[in-house]
This record gives C-alpha cells, sequence and structure tokens, in this order.
C-alpha cells in the first residue's frame, strides 16, 4: 500500500527513533508515577500519607489519589493497552504522558527523554511531532470541514498550506474517507467522525498514538469495525499505540501488552493470555471469567510436552495458533495435535484440552506457558 | 423540616412587622403635628401637603427654597418638591402630582391647553423677576472683535467656533433640551452659518462660559438672566456679552418655524393648579402673594450653587435676614 | 466586524461562495454610493404631516380622556390601583423604620443564604442610613417591589402560557422581542399619555419593562422541565392541572426564581430612570446631581444603587437556590451546622421584633436615620478627583474626542447621510439576508422603510453613525476583556464586582462623568453608551469561550497549539454564535444608551425623543423618533442576531436544564 510505505519512510526520517529500535529501548518508559488531585498536591512528594489508602487519604487531605505509583514500559511498535472501569485513573494516566495533566510525581522518558523535564516550548514540540491523540468524543472542530480537521495538527505547527492540505488527502484516504473532505463533521456518523480523528491524528505522523476510549461511544458494530481499522492501521503504518479502554474484549483484542488498573494502581500487566489464564486476583480473574478461553488462548498455553507413544502423523500447527482455530482439525482427527515451530516438535495437544479449554476449565498447573515469556511488565505497588 | 420552620417563622415575622407598621404608620402622624404645638394657635397648613414642581436651573430652585421654608416653618405645611422639566410639571397639573410651577417662562401653547383648554390651571401672578434670553459671548470675544456681537457679522467670525460638533460650521451651544428655545428656527431664518449642538443643561452653559472667559477660548451660547452665575467670578469682572438679534416685536415669534427675531423680555409668572386655587387655602395666598426682585432670587441661587449650601439651609438664611419682605406676602 | 467573521456565518447560509457575494455586495454598494451620492437624500425637516398627525392624536387622546367618563374611569382606576399599591409598600417600609428594616433585612438574608447574606444586607443598608440616603432608598425600594409584585402576578402565568400552548408563544415572544429593544426612555412617552406622572406612572412603566423577563425565564424553566418526568406523571393519570402542579412547577422552581430575581434587577434598572416622569426614590438625587454637575453627589447616590441591587439579587439568588428542594449545597449546609443556625435565627427574629417594637414605642426616632450616623460621604474625594482630571487631562480627553470624532464619527455620519437612502435600505436588506436569512431581510427592509414614511431618515443616520462607532469600541473592549476573563480566572473574579456594578447603575449615571471628562458631543454620548454596553458584551464573550467544549480544547493541546492558536483556532470560532449574540446585545445596548447622549449633545433621534418629551409642540417628533429608534433597532437587531441566535439560545436552554437537574 502506497500511502504505507510513505508513512514508513518518513519515519525512518527520525535518526533517534531507528536508533531504538536497533537498542530494544522502549519508547515510553513510566516509573514511579503519581497523580493526586487536590490541595494536598504541591507538598505531597516523599510524605508518609502516600502509605494511606485511598479511602483514607482523601479523608485526611480532602484531595483524591487517581494514579498511584504506576510504572510500565511501552516498546517500539507494539500496542500498549490500559484497561479499567470508570474512574480507575486510565484516562488520568494516558493525559500524565503528555502532561495534559501534569503529574505529581515520577517519570514519563519518551525514547529516554523525561518529558516532565520539557520546558513548555520543548512540550509543545513533542505534543506537535513526536505524539498524537484520538478522544472518546472525537474533539473535532465543527466550524471546520474534514479536511481542515485533519490538517489541524499540521497548521498549527505552522506547514503550508499546500502541503497539509495533500497530506490530509492521504490521511483521508488511509482511513477510508474519500470525498467526505469537504463535508462538517456535524454531517457524518458518529464512526465516520472517529475515522476523521484517527486521520488527524495520523496525519502529524507521530512516534506515538494514544487513543483514550476512542470506540466507547460507537455502536458494537461500528466499534468492531473501528478495532479492525485500527489493527489494520497499526499493521501498515507500524506505530507505537497507547490504548485506553473500559472493554476487556477489546483490550484483549488489541493489546500486544494489556495493563489492568483499579483505584489508579496497576492490578496486572501482561499479554492477553497470561490475564485470561492467570488472573492477578479476584477483580481480575471476575473480568475474565466470560472470556472464551479458546478465543485467547494458544496452543503453546495447553500443549503438554511430546511422549514417545504419541502419534507422529497428527495435524501440525505452530504454538501461536490460538486454541480456535484448531477445533476442526482436531474434531476430524483422532489423533494429538502436534504443535510444531521451525521444524521442531515442541509439544502435543490432546482432544480433551481442547475440550477443557473451549468449556473455559482450566486447572491451575495444567496451563504453563510453553516459553520462557519476556519480562512483562512490572507490576506495580 | 427546616424549610418549614423557616417559613413559618418568616411569615410570622412578617405579619408582626406588618399589624405594627400598620400602628406605626399612624404614629408617624405625631411629629408633624410637633411645631404646631410651639404656637399658641395651630398653624393653618397642619397636615397638609403642596407639590411644588422643581425645574431644572437653580434660580428656580431658589424660588422654591424660599416659598418652602416658609410654608413648612411659618405656615406648617409639608412641601413635596418634583424635580420635573417646565412641559412635565405642566402634566402634573390634571393629576394633583403638581400644585405649583413658581417660575413659567413663557409657554403659550402650555397656557392654552391648560388653563384656556382643559381649565385644570390658571395663573397665580407674576414672580416680580424679569427673564432675559439671549445669545452672548464672553467678554475678551468683544474686545478682541468688536463687532462680534451684532447677529449681521457672525457668519464672518463662524469659523472661530467651529467644534467637532459643528462640523464646519460655527457652534450655537444650548442648555436643558427642556428650556425655551427658538435657536434652530433663528439660525435657519437668520441664514446663519451655524449648528445648534445641545449642551444638555444649565451646569454644561456655566462651564463652558467660565472656561470661555478664564481660557479664552471662542464662545457663542444661549443664556439667560437671572442667573446666580452673572454675580460670580469670573462672569462679575467680565460680564458676557449678549449679542443684538433683530429686534423683537410683539407677534414676531407666533409662528416658532418662522421666527427671525429676538427673543422678547420675559415676564415670568406663577402658574397653579386650579384644584390648588380653590383648596390651597393659606398656601395659595401665600404663593398668590409671592413676588421679588432679579437680585433678591440671584441672591439665594449663589447661596445654593456657590456656597454648597442645601436648598432649605439656603431659603432660611434668605428668610431669617429679610424679614420684611416676606411679611407682605403672609396670608 | 470583519468581512471574514461575516463570511463564516453566510457559508452554509447561500449557496454561493460567501467571500465572492461579500465583495461583490461591497464594490457594488461603493460603485452605487459613488455615482448616486447626495442624491435621494432625505433631509430632515423640523415640522411634517407626520409630526403634526402625532400632535393632533394626543391632543385627542387628551380629549377622550377629559370627556368620555368610562376612559377615564378606566385609566384612573388602574392609576388609583397601582398608587395605592406604592403607598402601601412604601407605608409599610417607612412605618417599620430603619432599625426594623435592617434587622428584618438580615433575618432574610440569613435566613435565605446564610452569614455573608445576612452581613451583606446588614452592613449593606447600614451604608444607605449612613450615605443619608434611606428616605430615597425606601422609595425606590417601594417602587421596584410595587413593580415587580404586579410583573410576576401576570408574568409568570404568561410564561407559564407561553411555555405550553405554541399559539400564545406566536403571539407574545414577537411582543416581548419588541419591547426588548425599546429604549428605556421610550417607554415614557405612551405612558405620561395615559397615566400621567408620578409614582403610579414610574411603577407602570417599570413594571412594563420589568415582565418580559420573568414571562421569558418562566417559560423557559417550564420547557425545560424533563419530558420523562413529565411522561411518568401523565402516565400515571395525572390530569393537566397536577402535571403542573406536581411536576413543572416543583421542578421549575429554581429556574422561576431566578425569573424573579431577574424581574427585581430590571425594575431596578428603570425605576431610578422613571424620575424624569416624577418617579420618587434615588433618581431624584441623581438628576439634581447632574443638574449642577456634581460628580460626587452622583457618586453616593450610585454607590447606594448598587448597594440596594446587589442585596436584592444576592437575597432573591440565595432563596431561589434554597427553592430549589433537590439542590444538596442548602441542605448539606443546613445539616452540619443545624444547632447554631438556628440560633442565631432566633437571635435574628427577636432582633427584628424587637426593632418593631421600638418602632412602634418610638416612631419618630426609628423614621429618620441619626444625623450623627448619617455622614458618610464620597462627595469631596470624588469631585477633587473630577476637579484633577478636568484640569490635568482636559486636552488629553479633548484631543481624544477631536481625533474620534474627526477621523471616525464624522466620515461615517457623512458617508450615511450622503447615501441614496434606498442605497442604504438595500444594504441592510442584503447584509441581514447573508448573515440572518430572508425573513430577517424582509422585517430589515420594511423596518428601514419605516423610518422613511416617519420622515426621520436623516436623523436615523447620524443616530445609526453613533451608533456604529460605539458598538465597534464595545465590541473591541468587550471582547478583550472578555477573552481575559475566560482565559484567566482572577482576571474573571476581579472584573465581576465592576460587571454587576456597570449593569444595575442606570444608564443615565454614566452620563455625568463621560460630560465632565468630554464636554457635550456625540463622543460623550459615545462614551457613555460604551460603558453601559460592554459588561454584558464581556459577559457573553466570557460564557462563550468557557462553553467550548474541554474536549476541544484538549485536542489542541494535545496537537501542540499554543494559548494564542488555541483562542484563534479553537475558541473564538466555536464560540461564534455567543459572539455574535454579544455584537447582537452590545448594539441593542448602545442604541438604548444613544437616547440618553441626546442628553449630552449626542444629537438626532436621541434629542428628539428627550425634547418631544420636554417641550410639548415637539410631541409628534419626539413619538416619531421613538418609533424610529425601534424600527433601526429592529432592522439591527435581525441584521445582526444571525442564524447563530436560536442555536445559541438551545445552548442556554440546555444548560439550564442541566443546572435545573442536576441531582446531588
Amino acid at each position: 500500500m502506497q500511502t504505507a510505505q510513505v508513512d514508513r519512510a518518513a519515519t525512518t526520517t527520525h535518526d533517534d527513533r531507528t536508533a531504538d529500535r536497533a537498542t530494544g529501548q522502549p519508547t515510553i518508559s513510566v516509573r514511579g508515577l503519581w497523580k493526586i488531585f487536590g490541595p494536598a498536591e504541591p507538598k505531597i512528594a516523599g510524605s508518609p500519607l502516600l502509605e494511606l489508602t485511598n479511602a483514607e487519604f482523601r479523608l485526611r487531605t480532602g484531595s483524591t489519589i487517581a494514579v498511584r505509583d504506576v510504572s510500565f514500559d511501552v516498546s517500539p511498535g507494539e500496542v500498549f493497552v490500559v484497561m479499567g472501569l470508570s474512574g480507575s485513573g486510565k484516562s488520568t494516566l494516558v493525559r500524565c504522558l503528555t502532561r495534559l495533566i501534569e503529574p505529581t510525581l515520577g517519570q514519563v522518558l519518551l525514547d529516554g527523554e523525561d518529558i516532565r523535564a520539557a520546558d513548555e516550548q520543548r512540550l509543545r514540540e513533542l505534543r506537535r511531532r513526536r505524539f498524537a491523540m484520538v478522544f472518546q468524543h472525537f474533539g473535532l472542530l465543527p466550524h471546520r470541514r474534514v479536511i481542515d480537521n485533519i490538517a489541524f495538527g499540521l497548521e498549527i505547527r505552522g506547514e503550508p498550506k499546500a502541503s497539509r492540505l495533500a497530506r490530509a488527502d492521504k490521511m483521508l484516504s488511509l482511513v477510508g474517507l474519500e470525498g467526505y473532505g469537504g463535508q462538517y463533521p456535524d454531517q457524518l456518523s458518529g464512526g465516520m467522525q472517529q475515522r476523521v480523528g484517527l486521520a488527524r491524528a495520523l496525519a502529524g505522523d507521530p512516534e506515538v498514538m494514544l487513543f483514550d476510549e476512542p470506540f466507547s461511544a460507537l455502536d458494537p458494530l461500528i466499534r468492531r469495525e473501528m478495532q479492525n481499522e485500527v489493527l489494520r492501521l497499526h499493521h501498515e503504518v507500524g506505530k507505537t499505540m497507547i490504548f485506553i479502554t473500559h472493554d476487556l474484549a477489546e483490550a484483549l483484542k488489541l493489546g500486544d501488552h494489556v495493563v489492568i488498573m483499579r483505584n489508579g494502581q496497576v492490578v496486572q500487566a501482561g499479554s492477553p493470555q497470561e490475564l485470561v489464564a492467570h488472573p492477578a486476583d479476584d477483580y481480575v480473574a471476575d473480568f475474565v471469567r466470560d472470556v472464551p478461553k479458546s478465543h485467547v488462548l494458544t496452543l503453546r498455553w495447553i500443549m503438554r510436552d511430546a511422549r514417545e507413544d504419541d502419534p507422529a502423523d497428527g495435524p501440525e500447527f505452530g504454538p501461536d495458533t490460538v486454541i480456535r482455530t484448531v477445533i476442526h482439525a482436531a474434531a476430524t482427527s483422532d489423533k494429538p495435535i502436534r504443535v510444531v515451530e521451525a521444524g521442531r516438535l515442541l509439544g502435543v495437544v490432546d482432544r480433551a484440552h481442547i475440550l477443557e479449554a473451549i468449556a473455559g476449565h482450566l486447572e491451575p498447573g495444567q496451563v504453563e506457558p510453553g516459553r520462557v515469556e519476556e519480562p512483562g511488565p512490572t507490576p506495580a505497588t | 423540616m427546616t424549610q418549614f420552620r423557616l417559613g413559618r417563622l418568616s411569615a410570622a415575622l412578617a405579619v408582626v412587622a406588618l399589624v405594627f407598621a400598620g400602628c406605626a404608620q399612624q404614629g408617624t402622624a405625631g411629629p408633624t403635628t410637633g411645631p404646631s404645638e410651639a404656637g399658641a394657635t395651630p398653624l393653618p397648613g397642619t397636615g397638609k401637603t403642596v407639590n411644588i414642581a422643581i425645574n431644572p436651573w437653580v434660580g428656580y430652585e431658589a424660588n422654591a427654597a424660599v416659598v418652602a421654608y416658609i410654608l413648612e416653618e411659618k405656615l406648617g405645611y409639608t412641601v413635596v418638591k418634583k424635580n420635573l422639566a417646565e412641559q412635565v410639571s405642566w402634566e402634573g397639573f390634571p393629576t394633583g402630582e403638581v400644585d405649583v410651577i413658581l417660575e413659567n417662562w413663557g409657554h403659550d401653547d402650555l397656557k392654552a391647553k391648560y388653563i384656556d383648554t382643559d381649565k385644570t390651571a390658571q395663573s397665580a401672578g407674576e414672580l416680580g423677576v424679569t427673564g432675559i434670553i439671549g445669545w452672548y459671548v464672553p467678554a475678551w470675544m468683544k474686545e478682541e472683535y468688536p463687532d462680534i456681537d451684532d447677529w449681521q457679522n457672525l457668519n464672518k467670525y463662524a469659523d472661530l467656533f467651529k467644534t467637532s460638533e459643528s462640523g464646519d460650521k460655527g457652534q450655537l451651544l444650548d442648555g436643558d433640551p427642556s428650556y425655551v428655545t427658538n435657536d434652530v428656527a433663528l439660525v435657519k431664518n437668520l441664514e446663519l452659518n451655524f449648528e445648534v449642538v445641545v449642551g444638555g443643561s444649565e451646569a454644561a452653559l456655566i462651564t463652558s462660559f467660565q472656561q470661555a472667559t478664564t481660557q479664552k477660548t471662542p464662545l457663542l451660547a444661549y443664556f439667560y438672566d437671572p442667573q446666580w452665575a452673572w454675580a460670580q467670578p469670573p462672569l462679575v469682572d467680565e460680564p458676557l456679552v449678549r449679542i443684538k438679534l433683530p429686534e423683537y416685536t410683539a407677534g414676531c415669534d407666533a409662528d416658532p418655524e418662522a421666527v427671525a427675531c429676538d427673543y422678547p423680555p420675559y415676564i415670568l409668572d406663577k402658574i397653579v393648579s386650579t384644584t390648588f386655587a380653590t383648596e390651597g387655602g393659606a398656601a395659595y395666598e401665600l404663593i398668590k402673594n409671592f413676588k421679588w426682585t432679579n437680585l433678591d432670587q440671584s441672591t439665594v441661587s449663589e447661596l445654593i450653587a456657590n456656597q454648597g449650601m442645601t436648598a432649605e439651609d439656603a431659603g432660611k438664611k434668605w428668610v431669617d435676614e429679610h424679614e420684611a419682605i416676606w411679611q407682605a406676602w403672609m396670608p | 466586524m470583519t468581512a471574514g467573521t461575516l463570511a463564516l456565518r453566510g457559508r452554509r447560509a447561500v449557496a454561493l461562495s460567501p467571500r465572492t457575494t461579500w465583495l461583490a455586495l461591497g464594490a457594488m454598494s461603493v460603485a452605487l454610493y459613488l455615482v448616486f451620492r447626495d442624491q435621494w437624500i432625505l433631509p430632515h425637516e423640523r415640522d411634517t404631516a407626520v409630526f403634526q398627525a402625532f400632535n393632533a392624536a394626543r391632543d385627542n387622546i387628551d380629549e377622550v380622556k377629559r370627556t368620555v367618563p368610562p376612559v377615564s374611569l378606566v385609566l384612573d382606576a388602574i392609576r388609583g390601583t397601582t398608587d395605592w399599591l406604592y403607598t402601601t409598600i412604601l407605608g409599610i417600609l417607612v412605618g417599620l423604620g430603619w432599625p426594623a428594616v435592617i434587622a428584618l433585612s438580615t433575618f432574610l438574608g440569613y435566613a435565605a443564604g446564610g452569614w455573608r447574606t445576612g452581613l451583606l444586607a446588614l452592613s449593606g443598608l447600614g451604608v444607605l442610613g449612613a450615605l443619608d440616603l434611606w428616605d430615597p432608598s425606601m422609595k425606590t425600594l417601594a417602587v421596584t417591589l410595587a413593580a415587580v409584585l404586579v410583573s410576576v402576578a401576570i408574568g409568570v402565568p404568561l410564561g407559564i402560557l407561553v411555555a405550553k400552548s405554541n399559539r400564545a408563544r406566536a403571539v407574545i415572544t414577537p411582543i416581548l422581542d419588541v419591547l426588548q429593544i425599546m429604549p428605556q426612555y421610550a417607554y415614557f412617552i405612551p405612558f405620561v399619555v395615559l397615566f400621567g406622572i408620578g409614582a403610579a406612572s414610574a411603577v407602570i412603566v417599570t413594571f412594563v419593562y420589568s415582565m418580559p423577563a420573568a414571562i421569558r425565564i418562566t417559560a423557559l424553566g417550564i420547557r425545560g422541565v424533563p419530558a420523562a418526568s413529565v411522561e411518568a406523571a401523565e402516565s400515571l393519570g395525572s390530569t393537566a392541572g397536577q402535571v403542573l402542579r406536581k411536576v413543572e412547577l416543583p421542578l421549575a422552581r429554581k429556574t422561576i426564581g431566578l425569573a424573579v430575581n431577574q424581574t427585581i434587577m430590571l425594575a431596578l434598572s428603570m425605576v431610578v430612570i422613571t424620575v424624569v416622569i416624577d418617579g420618587p426614590g434615588l433618581g431624584e438625587n441623581i438628576i439634581k446631581a447632574i443638574q449642577v454637575l456634581n460628580v460626587g453627589a452622583i457618586f453616593d447616590a450610585g454607590l447606594a444603587i448598587v448597594i440596594m441591587a446587589i442585596i436584592l439579587d444576592r437575597v432573591t439568588e440565595q432563596a431561589s437556590l434554597r427553592l430549589d428542594s433537590r439542590s444538596g449545597a442548602g441542605r448539606a449546609g443546613a445539616a452540619r451546622r443545624r444547632l447554631p443556625r438556628r440560633l442565631v435565627l432566633g437571635g435574628l427574629a427577636l432582633a427584628s421584633l424587637g426593632a418593631i417594637g421600638l418602632s412602634a414605642i418610638a416612631p419618630t426616632w426609628a423614621g429618620t436615620v441619626p444625623e450623627e450616623f448619617a455622614s458618610l460621604t464620597f462627595r469631596e474625594p470624588v469631585n477633587d478627583l473630577v476637579d484633577w482630571i478636568q484640569a490635568n487631562l482636559y486636552f488629553l480627553t479633548i484631543g481624544l474626542k477631536d481625533a474620534v470624532t474627526a477621523g471616525v464619527i464624522s466620515p461615517i455620519e457623512k458617508v450615511l447621510r450622503s447615501s441614496p437612502f434606498w442605497l442604504v435600505i438595500a444594504i441592510g436588506g442584503a447584509m441581514a439576508a447573508m448573515l440572518s436569512g430572508l425573513r430577517a431581510a424582509v422585517i430589515t427592509v420594511v423596518a428601514l422603510a419605516g423610518i422613511v414614511g416617519l420622515q426621520l431618515w436623516d436623523h436615523s443616520m447620524v443616530t445609526l453613525a453613533s451608533v456604529l462607532v460605539a458598538t465597534a469600541i464595545t465590541l473591541g473592549i468587550g471582547a478583550l476583556i472578555g477573552i481575559l476573563a475566560a482565559s484567566s480566572d482572577a482576571v474573571s473574579r476581579a472584573v465581576r464586582p465592576f460587571l454587576d456594578a456597570a449593569q444595575t447603575l442606570p444608564a443615565f449615571v454614566y452620563l455625568l462623568p463621560a460630560l465632565v471628562l468630554f464636554s457635550p458631543s456625540r463622543f460623550t454620548a459615545i462614551v457613555a453608551a460604551v460603558i453601559f454596553a460592554v459588561p454584558p458584551v464581556v459577559r457573553l464573550v466570557e460564557t462563550g469561550i468557557r462553553l467550548v467544549p474541554e474536549t476541544l480544547i484538549e485536542a489542541g493541546r494535545a496537537s501542540g497549539a499554543t494559548r494564542l492558536q488555541l483562542l484563534r483556532k479553537i475558541q473564538l470560532p466555536v464560540a461564534r454564535p455567543a459572539l455574535l449574540l454579544a455584537t447582537n446585545q452590545g448594539i441593542i445596548m448602545v442604541l438604548g444608551m444613544v437616547v440618553l447622549g441626546g442628553l449630552v449633545g449626542g444629537g438626532a433621534l436621541g434629542f428628539d425623543v428627550v425634547s418631544g418629551f420636554a417641550q410639548r409642540r415637539d410631541f409628534g417628533l419626539g413619538l416619531a423618533a421613538g418609533i424610529s429608534m425601534v424600527l433601526l433597532g429592529i432592522a439591527l437587531d435581525r441584521i445582526s442576531q444571525g442564524a447563530g441566535r436560536r442555536r445559541l439560545e438551545d445552548l442556554g436552554e440546555r444548560a439550564a436544564k442541566v443546572q435545573v437537574h442536576a441531582t446531588p
């Protein structure tokens, strides 16, 4: 796809970015981030009050802890999802990353640069060129045409009219809205408006895209369509994405990594499979209870070691195949499924395992990832 | 709960307040009888009210100050002063809002309506003061331009009087919009290259003339006598110079649109409502008898305008010092 | 207003590229002006058939009043009743005496809004007494209360009717529109003809002036009741009356409280001006001070009016908040400090009773504020300041006046007066069509043609020139302060008391300072009009900008916009309906004030109205000028209301809904 190539090309012009990828340094690194709203904020650093529970803290200080000691890393090019119910602090967290809300304590690094140390001008520069955000309520300017909305960020950073409109036009077709450039936002449906929001975020060719519950105001069907759209765009333009949602299915579908927040804290962090397979506490377990395990887990999670007597002619699948996709093969063959990677037999999956997984029964101990996970995000507390 | 209580409490308070207010209102009739008890016999005005219109110039207020003081202190009336424009004062006769106009300048049209047609008002005799209306320039202009005081030469000097308001014409400054004036018609009919600009008040006229005299700036304006400013510096030392307009002849100002002659000398008079004339008793008698001179009036005006006295104090001062004059007015 | 902003509005109203259309209109206007300049102009005539007809009509009315008893009986009855109402209220206030009035007000203030409001009432009334303005203040209060009683008694039911019946709305709304455009001064002429002068007329005029607010806001409150609540009540089988009494009125209670509050504020601003028809009260002090150019005395009286306005405003505002049964604030506050609150209330009630008793025992003492106490005045310092300014800044002020007059006012006036009248009408119609639609264009053309018919074209053009200049200055200053206030809470808080004060002071209070600084001139009238009209513009601009959705601002910030970019590219464009409304309001306020400008050299229509009022033979001219002013107002209103007005009203309605129905 032509536009995608353009984007890739543009990406490489940022030397530091390419450098990051080479060294494996995280794109965004958050360490010990706190956000406190209220009178206690200015003098809270190092205070023992920070040890209090949220409720006690509010009672004692009249202030609210919105984000509590959060740390995580976002790798280049991944989709990083922060999931939580309303009031969990996830929206505050994402705004702290670009200091739309000023963090109280902690560190935010973008490619190693301390964002909290940036002065106003540097911060503006970062927002103009390195970050872009997609909002829950779209945030489109009602008095501007679609094309002008998309070009808004470019206009803000002072690009000449001709070039920014040309760029906006490309974005328009990238999000599938050819021909709508002359319309006004209120003439479009919700889904189309959010596509405009996407296009606007993409237009500045940012390094990191922030999504603040972008689809929660949309109908379920449109929402699914937009999720696929994001996956497609991610595939095409390869941006690092940080995605906020309250919808677990959305989190599992989109996320390379998922962080679950509650009361301002991270309760669990990991890959979707880890969350589903090993809920860290009852809260998360409650969340993932209704998730069809077979739709999330891969063969790697349910295979056992191969034994001498296992038939060698069973159907073969890769270890990262989602369980659901092998059901047919398992049903038509009476032999166990062989999990093969690069010609090497990693293990086998019995039909019974598949049935168990579909039924949602995953006995502890039975489920073990058959590979060593790279160190995931550090859960805080 | 609390709201209920609060409501009831407020209601109860209100009732009490109303009841007492009712009583108190009757009670306040008491003090007005106070002065009457001081004299041997009750004063004729006890418990009665006289409504005097106050037109917007200080000379008028001087009349009212003296009359009101005598009415209140010597006759026991209550006087209500109403600050009204001339025309509006007449409107008050039929409804009883106004009983008296103490200084009336002409107003033949109003006389025709209220006195002759409606019969709601009538004259109460002359005030004794002669009114003069005219156009004036500061004294220095007469010295500088000796022939400026003839209307036929005004066009020659029109440029001097230009202001931001009159554009490329000369400015003729007028006073309060309610004043008696033919100036617009005069300018037109005498073919003067002037524009009438309305200053809005007596004070605006006086300030303008004082400034023009001390700062030697040109000014042509409507002015009149009696007026306290004549007796004050700087005008007392450098009196304004009146412009000679075509001479007044009886009836030359009959058609207000065709006027091309000077203002007549006004024999100022007093107007009362018909009701007041019949029922006003001692007050009406006093007002009918009230007659004084330009000098008397200016004395009181000056106290009010320049010495910062209230009208009441000025009236008292004059009355205290001129017993012989006002005794003759007493009924 | 620049062609650019106009063009933005026109964008969707016309198919043609708006910029091109505006350019074409502009070019054509200039061309036509150059060709037909000084032709088809309508110079002013002092006496015309129209004026004579009005004079004759007035004489006829007088004649009818004199000779047809039923007419005069009805008029007298209205007058008598109103007068009785006023005298009774004043009687109660006077009978209570100052100690009891102060004590009761403190009690009411505390009951309505807690110790702050109570203290405000106590100290405010104390200052009234100290300024030696107690008696005139009570008269002003009595006229205000009498007028508000009638306004509310008639306005609230009418408001309910307007909310319920589309037909009533169709009939009443245009009347309210015209009443709103009419300059305060223009109200007097018809009422003096009917009711003469005096307190009764003052009450009637004030009532007519303040009632539209009661109608409008009540209707807004009733319409703001959620359909779901009404539906629920209906589904349970309520009658229309039950729905009204049990659902709509209770839910709209707070808004109706607001209606009363606004009615009082408007009434107060009118009461002071009624002095020209012998209305009693503080207006007398002001007009007397104007006559002798005593700015200090005006300051005292103006201060008294502001104090009274603030007390009335806060007490009624707090009371209406309390009326809202679901308001959490009142309840929580009451719960927290129930015991002390009861004690204070009881104490204040006792104090009131004591004061009332005092008035009963010693009416003379309670009747007048003691002299040694009533000795506060700001006359000297204010007059000293004025003298200093006159002596030292005279050349500066005069220079400014002359520059603006010669550079701006006179040229605009000259162009307008030398344009063919049909060209002005056509341009007005075209602008209305582009900005506000076809209907507005028709109304504009008809209104302007009406002025031609009244034979006051020339004077209307002079007035229009002043209005345009004053509006431009007003919008410039108002937008600047409004933007500052919207971007900084500190600025907003700092300017609010000035805005409050400026909005409560009657227009003609501004005349004198302007007069003292600039001497009689058109510019003086413009300055007074600007001071008068800036506050509402500031408010509208600030509100409009603050109402811009947070998400849009955030989107802008996230894109790295600077504050200036946020303002230019997001806040101002999105707030455009509010800005248009501000323009519209600014024009209407300026127009209202320009009438009074007739008193300080403003000339033209304003002076015609004033002198029509002051000189009997000019009555016809004055009335025609009054009507011309209303027509000019309608035309300007239609041109400037834009398509945005309705949207903003919706917005306001929605905001009111949110306010009214926000549950704790």
